[in-house]
């Protein structure tokens, strides 16, 4: 019992940094992340329509204040945009293998 | 020291021998040779469901379902395409302000012409669809161009393709290497994976033809387009070649091309080609 009480402080202390609200910092540097990857996959000629649609939720959300919501949108679309990213990558030969000969 | 040289020269002499069996594999399977693939793409469907008449690949999901076929066949004394078959008989003979009309834009003033769309360019450089051409000749004469996804346009190309019903399909790739390289742009198309649910078009209408998705059963690659454009009673109402490419990649969660971008005129050349001597079954009715 006695090593439960400093535990459990060193516990929480240990899961503060991430239960902290996110801010319009953090929103900023997410979206600049997640824009830079979506331009990168229109520029492939491969843009999904499911990270347009989470970059859209994140400006919705960054402008109604909530900035929790706003951060999550983004890290979705920039973690959209690099998978489609990498499919256009990978398909550049990888088509060869559907085609009938 | 001696007996290396006699070696290294062995070896040398067996690695020239190697490139030089296996170079011609690799140029051949690299060399781009349109009638090659067209007979694959055909051998690949007549094998695939032997029992389909060929000429029957071209009514799409009728050719995969019996049932389905029925209730066609009962639907077509009434085609719901009939509207915009008239519509755009009617705007296909009206002429444009100034006098002239979409027969001078044409050869054979436009009629039974269809099968032979689309083309390669030479001079352009480029193919050039039948819905393009249209729009060029609007243009041309001083006359608005028009959506390319549904309305007119698909009142006009169903029109034409009417009018060419029953001819084989007969697309041409002229000694160029610019049609070529457009022919394999259009397959690489055609083949590759995109959108978040990973599709291409392939993956529906070559690997699961007469398969259901959903409620609609696929239909072949081979012959697709000879039935364009067509009645979706899914869009209740008419749609172009370039909705339905547009409607496709939506579908899989990509953001479409522009309508008439080169990927899509590609891939209506790869697709058009790899039916030629199959019928135009146009204007067509799809669920």
């Amino acid at each position: 019992m006695k090593l439960s009480l400093p535990l459990a402080m060193l516990l929480a202390l240990s899961l503060a940094p991430s239960a902290r609200a996110a801010n319009e910092a953090d929103y900023k540097a997410a979206y600049a992340a997640a824009e830079a990857a979506s331009k990168e996959a229109a520029g492939m000629r491969n843009q999904w329509t499911v990270t347009v649609s989470a970059l859209a939720a994140a400006k919705k959300a960054a402008d109604g204040g909530d900035f929790d919501r706003a951060l999550a949108a983004a890290k979705e679309a920039e973690a959209l945009a690099k998978a489609s990213i990498f499919q256009a990558t990978s398909e550049k030969e990888a088509w060869k293998a559907m085609e009938i000969r | 020291m001696k007996p290396r040289i006699p070696l290294l020269l062995g070896s040398l002499s067996a690695a020239l021998v190697a490139f030089v069996l296996t170079s011609p594999g690799v140029v051949a399977a690299d060399k781009v040779d349109p009638v090659a693939d067209a007979k694959a793409f055909q051998n690949f469907f007549f094998q695939k469901f032997p029992n389909v008449k060929h000429e029957d690949f071209v009514n799409g999901p009728y050719s995969m379902n019996e049932d389905m076929k029925r209730q066609w066949q009962e639907k077509e004394e009434f085609p719901p395409y009939e509207f915009a078959l008239d519509a755009g008989k009617e705007m296909f003979s009206t002429p444009f302000k100034n006098g002239k009309s979409y027969a001078d834009c044409f050869p054979n003033g436009g009629i039974g012409i269809r099968q032979n769309y689309p083309y390669f360019d030479e001079k352009e450089g480029k193919v050039v669809t039948l819905e393009l051409a249209l729009n060029r000749c609007r243009e041309a004469n001083g006359e608005a161009p028009y959506s390319y996804v549904k309305d007119e346009m698909a009142s006009l190309t169903a029109y034409m393709a009417y009018t060419s019903r029953g001819k084989l399909m007969d697309i041409k790739i002229p000694d160029d290497p610019r049609a070529l390289a457009a022919f394999e742009n259009g397959k690489r198309y055609f083949y590759t994976r995109r959108g978040q649910m990973n599709f291409s078009c392939a993956s529906c209408h070559v690997q699961s033809p007469g398969e259901r998705i959903r409620a609609e059963i696929l239909a072949p690659a081979l012959g697709i387009l000879n039935a364009m454009p067509i009645y979706r009673s899914e869009w209740s109402g008419m749609g172009t070649t370039s909705r339905r490419f547009v409607t496709c990649n939506s579908q899989t969660r990509a953001v479409p091309l522009e309508p008439q971008a080169d990927e899509y005129r590609d891939v209506e050349y790869f697709l058009s080609y790899v039916a030629n001597g199959l019928p135009i079954s146009g204007p067509g009715a799809r669920p």
